[in-house]
């Protein structure tokens, strides 16, 4: 038997049910294990599977939305627990989805480690024997041709010169003699079972490569503003998440700067306009003990450094501030990076002055690259470049409940503990800058400019706001794996749907003077084509046979 | 392309639209008063016979060949379906001004014309129709003509009222050769899942009919139906499976692709971001239903309805997941 190992309720089984054991453990055992390997159970684990996937694009998945959870459980006080106990929010993380896949692939390795051992076996044996009566297959062709002389010799060199013939044509071959006929047994398509043994393996290569190489993946994010560098080390990235196996030591040393960040927009009036694009992160890397490098940072480009790569976030404005006291003595100088909240990159920052003044400051900002007034009265961004750019600042004084330690955002402004001292409710219009202005601070606390950023002697506010780049630095050791596996698995695939794979049997029985010649074909598994390739062999080999002199039968 | 309006192409790409979705129409009409006309067809002699064979044959399994003429071998008189024929003609030539329109918003937007919902669509059952034409070369399957047709009508018309948009220039992340790779074979492999969803369909339809031939009285008046001009049950299911097994290859190649192009455009190459959660619910239901058609008890119909299935997760992936989910791939192109 050659015929790949099935398990027993596969369509082209033997029929024999898994019925239930009356023996002891073992006997459970062995027909819970065969009910886990059959057929059956990995179909509708490959069902369940799909079913389980669904919930997770219906609710918002922690890693891939954190803050459509966390506005899940404001719009749904009720809900929202309910589903999180039930692992809805981290949906494939959860034991019902882990058991289902890990399940499946239990299933997957018990069915596919005794078909491999079987396909071994059948790679080195040879194809079976010529069965006695050809004209039972389905597809059977046959004709005769006439010899003067040796019958047996002339049939004998007819089926030699077709065993020749399926050699060259991929078969694997076995001469069977005997009784009076002259015989050749072929089988090709082992390719199919090699096929689809990879491809199953394959796919345990790639929730292996994913999970253990997930453990040696880190990931971390930086804010920087032009002009701004970051070494890559723990302390300074903004987020770090490491795998399992990842530790702080194991960075390896270099630094970025961010020189220049570019971007456009589309001009009013063109199709599509304000739309911004083309972004581009210039950078320079420098590694300990080498020369320091220019390098670019685009979406879909993404850099690569010693190793790591580093991606494009986000970008946005970061206008630098400058803050002086009562006497004019400068206590706060920065760029702040902003964060957009529109596509016309209107933007949100928060300014902590912590000492230096009476008291701690708090500003909480806003900047509009092209500032126009809603009839509301309100302020606007029309366009997402530096235009006509405008700061507005709210002004609390008090404590910014930052000196007992607790970990703030540096994006948010907790005004508990302080009083407006401008905008709002508090008597004092908010402040209003462009680049280059500098105000008064409330209550005669000193004085705040926005500063201008552009170099000496430009027009316009084009370069007035310096920007800043988000990157995200990824160490990715699966990814490569992952491909590979997957890139095998899709071989393995093509191999195993589209190798036909198929019996041919060509057999010779000489009768007084004639010689009949036999053909036929067997499909083992799916094969379209097997009529016509059991037509072509016969005309392929009648065209060289039909000869009286056996010694030309012979193919070339 | 100086002095061409992108503007003005796509008002005339817009117009061969239309103009290809009436001709769909057309089409539609003429595959329909063919598969009514098929049933009145002289066949009914026919039909008595294959009746009584399968009566006589002791109520067994219907064999092939028996209900109907095989897909690839050709009936000895073969009928000339002349409605068939005229749809077809109106299939090829729809195609042909629905091809031209791709092309001009291709031109019009200086880029691959498949980055929004309205591209999608168009490039998408572009495809459909070029594959089923294509098909048509091998396969006699005309009977599917008002299916395919009536998809375009719908999806086409349907998406160039709802989501036509303007050109624009290409969101960043979209700048990529993978947009040309990954969406061009993921329309492709939905063409062929399309095609195996329509046999599927019939072969659902072919399986009632067949049971009930076997059950029928000898004597029984043979029912009207387009069925009898059709393959057998069998013969639609092989032929099924093989465009689905195509199509599988496509989507295994699309889910690859996607994923080296997220990992550029996101830096990670799977996030089970809602889309990716479809690519992969799509790729699981057809590794079921290739499982199924292997797996004793589910052949025949139970593996159609899987077939059906995944090819309306296909459908729901590219309406419903795209317009109303949220996720990274909010490539619509519409604006909410
Ligand atoms: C992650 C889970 C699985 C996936 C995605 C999967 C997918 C596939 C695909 C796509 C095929 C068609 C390719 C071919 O014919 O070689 C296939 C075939 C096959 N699979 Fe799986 N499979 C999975 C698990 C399993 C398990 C657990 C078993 C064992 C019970 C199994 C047994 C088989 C067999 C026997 C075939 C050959 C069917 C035939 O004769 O045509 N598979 N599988």
């Amino acid at each position: 038997m050659t015929d790949p190992l099935r398990p027993s309720d596969h369509a082209d089984g033997d029929g024999e049910e898994i019925t239930q054991p009356r023996l002891g453990a073992v006997g459970w055992l062995r027909w819970g294990w065969r009910q886990l390997t059959s057929m059956r159970t990995a179909l509708v684990l490959l069902l369940l599977l799909a079913i389980a996937a669904v919930p997770g694009s219906l609710v918002p998945q922690r890693t891939a939305d954190p803050n459509g959870v966390t506005q899940y459980f404001t719009d749904n006080p009720d809900l929202a627990p309910v589903l999180d106990k039930l692992s809805l929010f981290d949906v494939y993380s959860s034991p019902w989805f882990s058991a289902i896949y890990l399940l499946l692939f239990i299933s997957l390795i018990g069915c596919v480690l005794p078909r491999t051992k079987h396909h071994w076996k059948a790679l080195r044996s040879q194809p079976p024997r010529t069965p006695a009566r050809l004209s039972r297959l389905d597809d059977h062709r046959e004709r005769s041709f006439s010899v003067e002389g040796d019958a047996d010799a002339a049939a004998a060199a007819a089926v030699e010169s077709a065993a020749a013939q399926l050699r060259k044509s991929g078969y694997r071959v076995a001469r069977y003699d005997g009784r009076g006929t002259f015989s050749v047994s072929a089988e090709r398509g082992y390719l199919r079972e090699t096929g689809n043994l990879v491809f199953h393996a394959a796919l345990v290569g790639v929730l292996v490569a994913v999970g253990v190489g997930g453990g040696f993946t880190y990931t971390g994010q930086r804010v920087l503003v032009e002009g701004q560098a970051f070494a890559n080390s723990l302390l300074d990235y903004s987020s770090f998440n490491p795998g399992r196996f990842v530790g702080g030591d194991t960075l390896t040393p270099y630094s970025i700067t961010l020189d220049k960040f570019d971007v456009s927009y589309v001009p009013p009036g063109q199709p599509g306009s304000g739309q911004a694009g083309d972004f581009i992160a210039h950078v320079t890397t420098q590694a300990p003990g080498q020369d320091a490098q220019d390098g670019e940072v685009r979406v879909n480009h993404p850099l690569d450094v010693q190793g790591d790569r580093v991606y494009l976030l986000g970008n946005g404005y970061a206008p630098t501030v400058t803050i002086r006291d009562a006497d004019g003595k400068e206590v706060f100088h920065d760029s702040i990076a902003f964060l957009p909240q529109d596509a016309n990159m209107t933007s949100l920052g928060v300014i902590k002055v912590a000492d230096g003044l009476p008291q701690q400051l708090g500003l909480l900002g806003f900047f509009y690259p092209t500032m126009d007034v809603l009839d509301s009265g309100a302020l606007t961004s029309t366009y997402g470049g530096l235009e006509y750019p405008t700061l507005t600042l709210r002004v609390y004084e008090g404590d910014l409940g930052i000196d007992d330690g607790t970990p703030r955002s540096v994006y948010t402004l907790d005004p508990s503990k302080m009083t407006q001292i401008a905008g709002g409710d508090s008597g004092t219009p908010a402040l209003q800058l462009m680049p280059g202005q500098t105000e008064d601070l409330p209550n005669g606390l000193g004085t705040i400019t926005f500063e201008n950023e552009a170099p000496a002697g430009a027009t316009g506010y084009e370069q007035s706001v310096k920007r800043f780049a988000s990157l995200s630095i990824h160490r990715d050791l699966a990814g490569p794996w992952v491909l590979g596996f997957a890139l095998l698995a899709l071989f393995g695939l093509l191999a195993a749907l589209f190798v036909p794979r198929r019996r041919m049997w060509v057999k010779a029985t000489p009768k007084g003077d004639t010689v009949l010649v036999e053909y036929a074909g067997l499909a083992r598994g799916e094969d379209p084509t097997l009529a016509s390739a059991v037509d072509q062999l016969a005309d392929k080999h009648g065209a060289v046979v039909p000869s009286t002199h056996p010694d030309t039968g012979k193919v070339d | 392309m100086t002095g061409t309006d992108p503007l003005l192409l796509d008002e005339i790409s817009l117009l061969l639209v239309w103009t290809a979705v009436t001709i769909y129409v057309l089409a539609f009409i003429a595959y329909a008063i063919d598969l009514a006309r098929r049933s009145d067809l002289a066949l009914k002699a026919k039909d008595e016979v294959v009746a009584r064979e399968l009566v006589t044959a002791g109520g067994g399994g219907v064999t092939s060949a028996s209900a109907g003429s095989s897909a690839s071998a050709p009936a000895p008189s073969k009928p000339r379906y002349l409605w068939a024929r005229l749809g077809t003609v109106l299939t090829a030539l729809g195609f042909v001004f629905h091809l031209v329109a791709t092309v001009l918003r291709g031109i019009a937007a200086e880029r691959v014309p498949w980055s929004n919902m309205y591209e999608f669509a168009m490039t998408g059952l572009l495809l459909i129709i070029a594959v089923y034409l294509a098909v048509l070369t091998r396969y006699d399957l005309r009977f599917l003509g008002s299916l395919m047709t009536g998809l375009a009508v719908l999806l086409l018309g349907g998406a160039t009222l709802a989501f036509h948009v303007d050109v624009v220039p290409l969101a960043d992340p979209l700048k990529s050769v993978w947009l040309v790779v990954h969406v061009f074979v993921a329309s492709l492999a939905t063409a062929l899942f399309a095609l195996a969803f329509g046999l599927s369909v019939v072969q659902l339809i072919q399986t009632r009919r067949e049971r009930k031939l076997v059950d029928a009285p000898v004597d029984a008046e043979p029912k009207r139906s387009f069925l009898r001009t059709v393959p057998n049950a069998e013969a639609l299911e092989s032929l099924a499976y093989r465009f689905a097994i195509v199509g599988f290859i496509f989507w295994t190649f699309t889910l690859i692709a996607g994923s080296i192009w997220a990992n550029d455009a996101w830096g990670r190459f799977w996030g089970f971001d809602t889309k990716e959660v479809w690519t992969f619910v799509i790729w699981v239901l057809y590794a079921g239903y290739i499982h199924a058609r292997a797996t004793r008890g589910w052949r025949g119909t139970r593996s159609a309805w899987l077939s059906i299935i995944g090819f309306t997760a296909v459908l729901f992936n590219f309406t419903i997941v795209n317009v109303f989910f949220k996720g990274l791939h909010a490539y619509s192109g519409l604006t909410t």
